[in-house]
């Protein structure tokens, strides 16, 4: 077969590939004929929201169809062999030597109970491809290619004892181990923050270059596929919409889906000034150290929060930003400093508040699935504070509950009586939304909110909480660690690195320089919507100077 | 050569043939290893041991048959939610289903099935089965089939309410370990350790022969011994519940302890619970009839299995199985509750295939 855009030789071929889930005793289409074709060197990007099929399709590349799914239909042709009607042992035989899969959670993914470099050289060893002295040294140049730090040494660290953008790389080396054909990877950045998604972004490119290695790459984020992609295929619900080269495709999509797509940070918000009439903040963190047991992660943190106004804390994991909620919140009693609620001091200990003060300080989660019990009743997750805090009381609970679940725009009578498990993701964070709103607070820390959502969904939520906003006039405290959410929302932003605030001002003056160090850093890491942005960032730093690098190195710590 | 030998290997070689045919993998297997087994059994042991395979095939058919009716019985009389889980059901659930079934009937209307008191004397000592005695006599002479009847009632009934007990103690203390944590989990903790450390049969002896044999003190000292089960794996699964996000926010709400545990908790880990419910109430039972053997359990004229199986013992020297009748009866409700109990979790791990 040949291709007029590329003489290159065709290494995957995909055709109507049709993949079926078990779900209720009964088998139902999850994949509707898809067509795929990848040459020899040439990276895929597939992309599209959660349930589009991505990691299903992904999976079937290998001829692999995940518990409860089979292949149903079409025909998968690796390099001339058909990899629905093979047998196992056949299939066996190519996975790990010429097909690999790099998984989305490295940390779930590696064996906690061995050195990574004895994981590394479990496939070589295998298909008796090298011995284990020469698959060792393999791994050490390959780990000094991924730019891991002491590469000699790194291997013979176990799992737990290296960082999770770290992790990510030994996993992309041990997919290279046998030189695969093919690499599948399947969301490897979406786990990470943004400073380390550079350096993991920058060395699996570098590595599928040298290799001259094909790639599909998965993720639901455009502007990283931007960077990684030959060509992308965009995916709705188990079918095609449409496949482009990667420029044509960003500067020109064709179908209205793309568009909508690309449009979605679009969404903006006026950034508002603090209050002038005297009032005291809603919420004012003063001089807090917090520390668990012995470990100290706050160290002096102070911010004000008004009434009606978002502020955004942003920081990498680790920088204290949930910690701060914890301390607000009374479930971490801070050992130095004071939280001042309206001017008034709020007790430390959570119980220790009283009702109206637990009332005031709602949170919203990020895992949706964790937030909300799953064997709770919508109408009694959403009822319960209303009627713990107010006292109501049959029907008048039941207008209650009625009034928030149309203020989230959902309709009343489908969720009712509905269970969590059974709702989407971004109907459980609204419900979750509903069920801090119930308490009637003035404030709410929304905790990484938006993160496990797609950007759709995300947006959606985002523009919920700013109608609310407007119409409850209430504070938020919106903890994220994407610089793009907080762009759209934020009327202040607050950077937090290593347990203290290392910047804090309104929003438009944040994102104009001069900036401190750490938020230039923070700041330059978010991917950007063009093809060559990280060629030119990895120009202008050099390669050794992005990522969890550059933030160790001098002159950042304040 | 008679017509059943005749009749057996046409029947295994020509099911074997009908399977390859229709390719039934696993059926031929069987059917065809069967067959080469039983030439082999045969050219040893005669036609004597091919009845005796036929009958195990013919029970085992007669099982997975009662098994299968009976759990198209279920889905039939169940709603739609109810009859989703028994459909997927696997037999050997659906046959534990059915001896549960069976034995609780047979305990409940006890008085109406025996034909005799548990206490009346009907004939001789170790009287042969026949018209009256469906089973024989026992060694004074009451009727065996009405006791095995009456012991339905008395060893379920008692060991049902000591593990009931038990895992009321066990649970409620669990859970409040499990929410409370510092120094409450830590001597709960301890506490069962303490317990868990002194073998339970030595202890349920002396416990015995201090306070006197009693039911009272029967079903206590039994509660006792196993509410450390339950507790350690009620303070585990409520522990995996309790660092959920919805625990954190019905916390912060200001719930009472009450609240968390009954709405938030509970619901969360009803699965695994009742599971191991189910598999104390073997142990609690199997401890029962042991401790009845040993003469410190249910006294007499009261039927239990356990002591009916010392009471007729010495029948095992001649030969006669009236002893193993009531030591099959309790073998085959733990085993039926071992049935359904695996099948619960399976169903609440979420393990697919």
């Amino acid at each position: 077969m040949t291709d007029s855009s590329s003489n290159k030789q065709v290494l995957l071929d995909i055709k109507d590939l049709r993949i079926e889930g078990y779900a209720d005793e009964k088998w139902f289409e999850i994949v509707h004929g898809v067509d795929l074709t990848l040459h020899k060197g040439e990276v895929l990007g597939l992309i599209g929201e959660s349930g589009a099929g991505k990691s299903t399709i992904g999976l079937a590349a290998m001829g692999y169809a995940r518990d409860g799914c089979r292949i149903s239909g079409g025909s998968v042709d690796f390099d001339g062999m058909e990899l629905t009607t093979s047998t196992d042992s056949e299939r066996r035989a190519l996975r790990g030597s010429r097909i690999a899969y790099v998984a989305q959670s490295a940390a779930a993914s590696f064996n906690p109970a061995h050195k990574l470099i004895d994981q590394y050289a479990e496939a070589p060893l295998n298909y008796r491809l090298q011995k284990k002295t020469e698959a060792y040294e393999d791994g050490m140049q390959l780990y000094e290619r991924l730019r891991l730090p002491n590469p000699r040494e790194i291997g013979f660290r176990y799992p737990h004892q290296v960082s999770g953008g770290q992790l990510q790389r030994a996993m992309t080396a041990m997919a290279m181990a046998c030189r695969p054909d093919l690499i599948i990877f399947d969301e490897p950045t979406t786990a990470l923050d943004v400073t380390t998604q550079i350096e993991v972004l920058a060395a699996i490119r570098d590595i599928v270059e040298q290799f001259d290695t094909a790639a599909i790459y998965i993720t639901h984020d455009l502007a990283v596929v931007a960077q990684m992609a030959d060509k992308i295929k965009v995916l709705l619900k188990g079918n095609e919409v449409e496949e482009a080269d990667t420029v044509t495709m960003l500067d020109n999509p064709k179908e209205d889906y793309t568009k909508s797509l690309w449009a979605v940070r679009s969404f903006q918000r006026d950034q508002k000034e603090r209050p002038t009439d005297g009032q005291p903040p809603i919420i004012s963190v003063k001089d807090v150290d917090a520390a668990y047991g012995d470990v100290k992660v706050l160290q002096d943190v102070s911010m004000d929060i008004y009434a009606g106004m978002t502020v955004a804390v942003v920081g990498e994991s680790g920088s204290g930003k949930s910690t701060t909620a914890r301390c607000i919140t009374g479930l971490l009693p801070p050992t130095k400093g004071e939280i001042l609620f309206k001017g008034q001091p709020l007790p430390p200990k959570y119980t220790d508040r009283d009702r109206d003060q637990l009332r005031q300080a709602q949170m919203i989660y990020q895992m949706a699935d964790t937030a909300l019990n799953p064997k709770v009743q919508i109408s009694e997750i959403i009822g319960r504070p209303a009627q713990f805090y107010s006292g109501l009381k049959g029907s008048a609970l039941k207008t209650r509950v009625d009034e928030l679940l149309d203020l989230i725009e959902l309709e009343p009578g489908k969720f009712y009586n509905r269970y969590p498990p059974e709702l989407s993701g971004g109907q459980k964070q609204r419900i979750g939304i509903a069920r801090a709103l119930a308490a009637e607070p003035t404030f709410i820390i929304c905790d990484e909110v938006t993160s496990a959502l797609d950007q759709l969904v995300a947006e959606g939520i985002l523009k919920l909480l700013d109608r609310l906003q407007k119409e409850l006039n209430l504070a938020y405290m919106f903890i994220t660690h994407d610089l793009a959410t907080v762009r759209s929302i934020a009327d202040e932003v607050i950077v937090m690195q290593r347990g203290k605030v290392v910047e804090a001002g309104p929003k438009l003056e944040m994102f104009q320089p001069p900036h401190h160090p750490y938020t230039d850093l923070l700041l330059s890491s978010v991917p950007e919507m063009d093809p060559n942005w990280l060629t030119k960032l990895l120009n202008e730093r050099g390669v050794d100077n992005v990522g969890e690098a550059a933030a160790v190195s001098g002159g950042i710590d304040s | 050569m008679d017509y059943f030998v005749v009749g057996y290997y046409a029947l295994l070689i020509g099911g074997s043939c009908l399977a390859a045919y229709f390719q039934q993998r696993s059926a031929f297997l069987l059917l065809f290893t069967l067959t080469l087994v039983s030439f082999v059994v045969g050219i040893v042991g005669g036609q004597g041991a091919l009845w005796t395979i036929t009958v195990i095939a013919a029970l085992l058919a007669l099982a997975a048959g009662t098994s299968y009716a009976w759990r198209e019985f279920l889905v039939t009389i169940s709603g739609t939610e109810t009859a989703k889980a028994f459909r997927t059901m696997p037999l050997t659930a659906s046959f534990g289903l059915f001896v549960i079934f069976t034995y609780a009937v047979m305990g409940i209307f006890a008085p109406v099935i025996a034909p005799y008191g548990e206490a009346e004397v009907i004939g001789g000592a170790f009287d042969p089965p026949d018209e009256n005695l469906l089973l024989g006599g026992d060694q004074l002479g009451r009727d065996m089939f009405s006791r095995i009847v009456y012991g339905a009632r008395n060893t379920v009934g008692l060991a049902l309410v000591a593990t009931t007990l038990a895992f009321v103690m066990g649970a409620v203390a669990g859970l409040l370990a499990a929410v409370k944590g510092g120094w409450f989990d830590q001597f709960m903790g301890r506490f069962a350790d303490v317990i868990m450390s002194i073998p339970s049969i030595i202890f349920a002896l002396l416990m015995l022969s201090i306070f006197g044999a009693n039911l009272y003190v029967l079903v206590i000292v039994i509660a006792i011994i196993y509410s450390p089960r339950v507790f350690r794996l009620t303070r585990a699964v409520a522990g995996n519940v309790v660092v959920m996000d919805y625990i954190e926010a019905a916390k912060l709400r200001g719930e009472g302890t009450g609240y968390l545990i009954r709405r938030e908790i509970l619901p969360n880990s009803t699965a695994p619970l009742v599971a191991e419910y189910g598999l104390e109430f073997c142990f609690v039972f199997l401890l029962l009839a042991g401790l009845s053997f040993l003469g410190l359990g249910i006294q007499p004229p009261t039927a239990d299995w356990g002591s009916m199986v010392r009471d007729n013992a010495t029948l095992i020297s001649f030969e006669d199985p009236t002893p193993l009748i009531p030591a099959a009866a309790i073998a085959l409700l733990t085993v039926a509750v071992n049935f359904v109990v695996d099948w619960m979790l399976y169903r609440s791990s979420g393990l697919k295939d």
